[in-house]
């Protein structure tokens, strides 16, 4: 497949890996401490000093913008690392035990947990352990951790109905041997894809969360706190409200994109709809 | 059918008990007590006692799970810890905002998806598809409460046109009350729509590709009578299925947004309820919300198993 034929899947890749830069970028270089505030300097516009305006506090907007690319990717990553080291183990359990107690248990489970949208757990671990950024992780996670299951047993039996692993299993290997060496390489691409949407859904629920004020704490810097300040500005100064958006736009559209895109490259013909939180 | 039909409210009212345990037991996990969030660290050991006594939390909590239980099925949810007040009389009020809000927001994505989805199917790989399935993804990737500040800040900051939140009461008048919930519903239906235009593509898509219509197609029928009279009514069931769930969304989704536009609805009345720690109004709202998707699921099942009667089979 060449660049032309997928244009989704490399515009995709360009945009996801500049915010990965932005990101990492923001853990050893930012134009000025993301948290470092000078009243005298406060809403100013773009200039040469700061490149992107100040806001209330007189803090850098591009600065804060370059670490919220640090947290978004850091909540994202985390709850779809979480969602992976639950859902992969009990999507191959359930796979392997197809219609088994173990199966039913985990799909009901997965209901349970489908009854809670990704934001009103959020909303209820909140509630419990006051804000931050482990409650959007806990949450979305636990979340991922249902999606993945189910994706993953999907793509796990139409697998497993194929003769080399059962070939496999013939010739006396074990499950989990049979499960890491055939199995795995074989729904990879799959979980790349579902990994690419749970990856924006963490980034969209960090970012509402914490608009709400119950994600990232002050003075963390956060896309969504960032639109809450400035909706608090939007007769004053209302360019403020559009950064922060931009910089999640992007992020979730790259990331959109690259699923896609890989979606198409590992099956053209596969059109399903994206899951989401 | 009957059998399908006690399967399935077995299994709603099975998730609804588990839910509701999940919920409890979350809010039991709490650092502290009920009593002690409300008071303080600094409170006399006494005053704690009482207040313990007051709220039930000297008895088992299984018991105190039980009485909840009991009271949700005869319609008693309890007293708010802080304002005193039964809190269903608390939600009555929101709900008459939270609802019309969802419903409006739904009208709006359908109308947005439904023209937007068919018309991309039908000019496949055309410019409109392009521009439309563009549109989709920017919609996708937008978060609501944002595109809800970029329609304030133009509506209302620039144009003058709207106030920037709000709500009248419906005793003003349907109008000024459907008008303050306009701009609210909209943000709320931008990517649902998007969700909804890409499921109506590719479902008109599929359709489109089957025999029956390309037998009409042979018979010489306009195209608009094909995708209108025989392709839309096929392409509709998963489409409806989706619009079901979606609903659900739209419910919890309101609670950002209603914090956007300052609308006095449910999700506003819970965020108020965290910050002020009332976990019994916490406790009811979370499950409500939750309630509402599940049953929302489980209607969208029945008529689904309405409509395929393999489906009842199956599961």
């Amino acid at each position: 497949m060449t660049g032309t034929r997928l244009p989704q899947l490399w515009i995709g890749l360009v945009v996801t890996v500049s915010v990965l830069a932005a990101a990492l970028l923001s853990l050893v270089w930012t134009p000025y401490p993301v948290d470092a505030q000078s009243i005298i300097d406060r809403l100013q516009g773009p200039g040469a000093a700061h490149w992107l305006g100040t806001d209330m506090f007189g803090r850098d907007i591009l600065s804060r913008v370059l670490g919220g690319a640090g947290t978004a990717l850091l909540v994202g990553s985390a709850a779809v690392v979480v969602g992976l080291a639950g859902g992969l183990p009990l999507g191959l359990a359930a796979a392997m035990n197809r219609d088994g107690w173990a199966d039913t248990l985990i799909a009901r489970g997965a209901d349970l947990i489908f009854a809670f949208p990704a934001l009103l757990s959020a909303v209820l671990i909140a509630a419990v352990y006051g804000p931050g950024a482990a409650n959007v992780v806990v949450a979305v996670g636990i979340f991922n951790i249902a999606v993945f299951a189910r994706v993953i047993r999907g793509a796990a039996l139409s697998v497993m109905a194929r003769p080399f692993i059962r070939a496999a299993l013939a010739l006396g290997r074990p499950w989990p041997s049979v499960a890491a060496i055939h199995l795995l390489p074989n729904i990879a691409g799959v979980i790349a894809v579902q990994g690419t949407v749970q990856f924006a859904v963490a980034i969209l629920a960090e970012a509402g969360l914490s608009y709400l004020g119950l994600g990232v704490k002050p003075p963390d810097p956060s896309w969504g706190k960032m639109l809450a300040d400035a909706q608090t500005l939007l007769y004053l100064d209302p360019k403020q409200a559009i950064i922060p958006g931009l910089a999640i736009l992007w992020a979730v559209l790259g990331l959109n994109m690259l699923g896609d895109g890989l979606r198409d490259l590992l099956d053209p013909r596969l059109r399903s709809m994206r899951a989401r939180g | 059918m009957a059998g399908f039909l006690i399967r399935r409210l077995t299994g709603l009212v099975l998730t609804l008990l588990a839910a509701s345990a999940v919920v409890f037991l979350a809010l039991e996990l709490l650092p502290g007590d009920a009593a002690q969030i409300l008071l303080g660290t600094e409170v006399r050991p006494d005053t704690l006692a009482a207040m313990r006594a007051q709220l039930g939390l000297d008895r088992p909590a299984a018991l105190r799970y039980a009485e909840w239980i009991a009271g949700l099925a005869t319609g008693d949810l309890g007293v708010s810890q802080v304002y005193h007040v039964p809190v269903w009389d608390m939600v009555r009020d929101r709900l008459a905002v939270s609802l019309p809000l969802a419903v409006l927001a739904f009208i709006l994505s359908t109308l947005l998806a439904l023209p937007f989805g068919i018309t991309a199917a039908v000019k496949r790989g055309r410019l409109a598809d392009t521009l439309i399935m563009g549109f989709a993804q920017i919609g996708l990737a937008v978060p609501n409460f944002w595109f809800g500040i970029l329609l304030i800040l133009l509506f209302a900051v620039q144009l003058g046109w709207v106030s920037a939140g709000g709500f009248p009461g419906w005793e003003g008048g349907v109008g000024p009350a459907l008008g303050a919930l306009f701009l609210p519903a909209l943000a709320l239906a931008l990517s649902e729509a998007a969700i909804l235009s890409r499921m109506v593509r590719a479902s008109m898509l599929e359709t489109l590709g089957e025999d029956y219509v390309r037998t009409a197609r042979a018979k010489g029928l306009s195209g608009s009578r094909i995708v209108v009279g025989h392709a839309l009514g096929n392409a509709m069931i998963p489409i409806a299925t989706l619009m079901g769930l979606q609903f659900a969304f739209l419910v919890a989704g309101a609670v950002i947004i209603e914090n956007v536009f300052y609308l006095p609805g449910v999700g506003r009345l819970l965020l108020q309820a965290i910050f002020e720690r009332d976990l019994v109004l916490v406790r009811n709202l979370v499950l409500m919300l939750s309630a509402f998707v599940v049953a929302l699921s489980f209607l969208v099942d029945m008529a689904y198993g309405a409509i395929d009667p393999r489906l009842r089979r199956a599961t």
